[in-house]
């Protein structure tokens, strides 16, 4: 268990790190952390691969919303239901169940600002649990999963120091 | 220009020049250059704590601190030293904060040094103990140590070195640059020689945290010896601060105000806000430290690996962040294996005699660099061997 959290932090944060060098870097065989790796996939504990790309320079101007959404929970399950129902739509990337004056955020992308539009006024408030929706448009991303989209990734040292 | 040098001071004309600058010069005309040569962190400091630093300047935290540093960070650095080392030291006159653990060995070589009066210096070893003890016309005597004694001092070298006028110790452990560590027992066998000869033992930890093997043993915590030895520590290396320039000593009364009086009259108090960061770094930044150190631990592996992969031999570096492998299956010396490895394969890092003479043979790299440069880097190397070796 502590060797598969070792293999998670390593990953977490370059998930290019092939199986033999986390091997090296942990003392272990590279059999040996290929099967942890293997085994935390089939088992969901890593879920999938992303990368985080910025689009913005590559010229694309899709959208992204965060939606706010207030549901009438339902008896026995709660929000899961309409929630994990949100999920299934392909445009929505992320459904949080919140804490404070909404219930569920309910991140969106769209090629267009009107596309995200319709998926609100047609999909989602249409939901019978679902009482209202505030929309935010994402007007620029600083940072995302810890990297920072401007920022230039220099080494400042010195190159030879004692 | 006419030459002024004949107005420069004997002892200043006759040190030498870093080895390591004239390197650096040679680097930072090179493109492309993947550095293995630096000697410091590659992780920036932790935002918490360039973030009180920016707290402390907004509410007016801009003039002097007492000589010996703010008395919150005494009081923390004591109960830091008490839990990682064991020995307690008074905040009111047992601790100097300084510009870096540099100043702090310069002054306790200033305070305690009479022309003549020898320095015991193991070596290869951090390159300022020399030249800080001709400054003070005392005379460096090394201490040589071996790949074979993986690098720790042995007892019968350093009795072999002692003679009448030998005053000081210094030991530079874990070593930079070798990543060599003395455990408990390679200091007990230390003790009685040191306290026999009645020498005063200069200990530079500053790479303490950074053990990879058990824990940090300061010479400080065996009986008898914590009147007789200074413990140097800062916060470049654990807590990636070496641009902030602070460190500290702890010591016997007499000796810190000494030194204290030196610091005084020559650089007043190390800056306030270099200060502030550092209360906030013992404070709140072991978590952060630890996570560092882990990171280290598995470059240090994967260097190590390399290096053993393609052939060049290795002693397994305990502490600090550099490997130390021997390159003298090249048959080059370390200088023209460095410059010609840089060259051909713009991969730079550090000749061993830049450490002192026993240096010589090998070569300093730093662990401290992305696991892609590393393992680019190992790379290259190996094809430069693979062209180079000889027999």
């Amino acid at each position: 268990m502590e060797l598969d959290k070792k293999v998670l932090h390593l990953i977490e944060n370059d998930a290019r790190l092939s199986a033999k060098t986390m091997a090296v870097m942990l003392d272990e065989d590279e059999e040996k952390i290929a099967a942890i790796i293997d085994k935390l996939e089939s088992e969901k504990y890593i879920l999938g691969y992303n990368t985080i790309i910025n689009w913005e320079r590559m010229g694309n101007d899709g959208v992204t919303a965060l939606i706010d959404v207030k549901v009438t929970p339902e008896r026995e399950v709660g929000f899961s239901r309409v929630a994990e129902r949100i999920c299934r739509f392909p445009e929505v990337r992320c459904v949080y169940l919140m804490s404070g004056t909404y219930d569920l955020s309910v991140t969106v992308t769209g090629e267009t600002m009107q596309d995200v539009a319709r998926f609100v006024s047609h999909k989602l408030s249409t939901l019978d649990q679902v009482q209202s929706t505030t929309t935010h448009f994402v007007l620029k991303r600083y940072k995302q999963d810890n990297f920072v989209f401007e920022e230039p990734q220099e080494d400042k040292r010195l190159v030879v120091s004692p | 220009m006419s030459s002024m040098s004949s107005y420069i001071s004997g002892v200043v004309q006759e040190l030498p020049p870093s080895g390591i600058r004239k390197f650096f010069d040679l680097v930072t005309q090179t493109e492309g250059v993947i550095s293995l040569g630096v000697g410091e962190p590659d992780f920036v400091t932790p935002w918490h704590v360039r973030e009180a630093c920016f707290y402390s300047l907004e509410k007016g935290y801009t003039m002097y601190t007492s000589n010996l540093g703010l008395p919150e960070l005494r009081e923390e650095i004591a109960a830091y030293e008490k839990r990682k080392i064991g020995v307690s030291y008074s905040p009111a006159d047992e601790i100097l904060v300084t510009v870096g653990v540099s100043e702090a060995v310069d002054l306790a070589l200033r305070a305690l040094i009479e022309p003549g009066d020898e320095v015991l210096v193991p070596e290869p070893s951090y390159v300022s103990y020399a030249p800080g003890t001709k400054l003070v016309y005392g005379k460096p005597v090394p201490l040589l140590t071996y790949d074979a004694d993986e690098y720790r001092l042995r007892p019968d070298i350093l009795e072999k070195a002692i003679t009448p006028r030998s005053k000081v110790l210094i030991l530079p452990f874990p070593n930079n640059p070798t990543g060599g560590i003395m455990k408990a027992e390679d200091l007990q066998a230390l003790v009685d020689i040191i306290i026999k000869n009645d020498l005063i033992v200069l200990s530079d930890e500053i790479y303490a945290e950074l053990t990879y093997e058990g824990e940090h043993v300061s010479i400080a915590s065996f009986p008898g010896m914590r009147d007789r030895t200074i413990v140097f520590n800062g916060f470049s290396k654990a807590f990636a601060m070496t641009g902030w320039r602070i460190g500290y000593a702890c010591g016997h009364p007499d000796i810190i105000n000494a030194m204290n009086k030196i610091h005084q009259y020559t650089i007043m108090c190390a800056p306030i806000m270099a200060q502030m960061a550092a209360i906030e770094a013992l404070r709140h930044g072991e978590g952060e430290m630890r996570k560092m150190v882990d990171n280290y631990n598995y470059r240090r592996k994967l260097m190590l690996n390399g290096f053993t992969q393609i052939g060049l031999s290795c002693f397994e570096p305990r502490g600090a962040f550099y490997c130390f492998p021997s390159i003298k299956n090249s048959g080059m010396n370390s200088e023209d294996f460095c410059e010609k490895l840089l060259k051909e394969e713009k991969v730079a890092v550090v000749p061993g005699n830049a450490f002192g003479n026993c240096g010589e043979g090998y070569i300093r790299c730093c662990y401290a660099a992305s696991v892609g440069n590393i393992e680019e880097a190992i790379e290259r190397m190996g094809h430069f061997l693979a062209r180079h070796r000889k027999g």
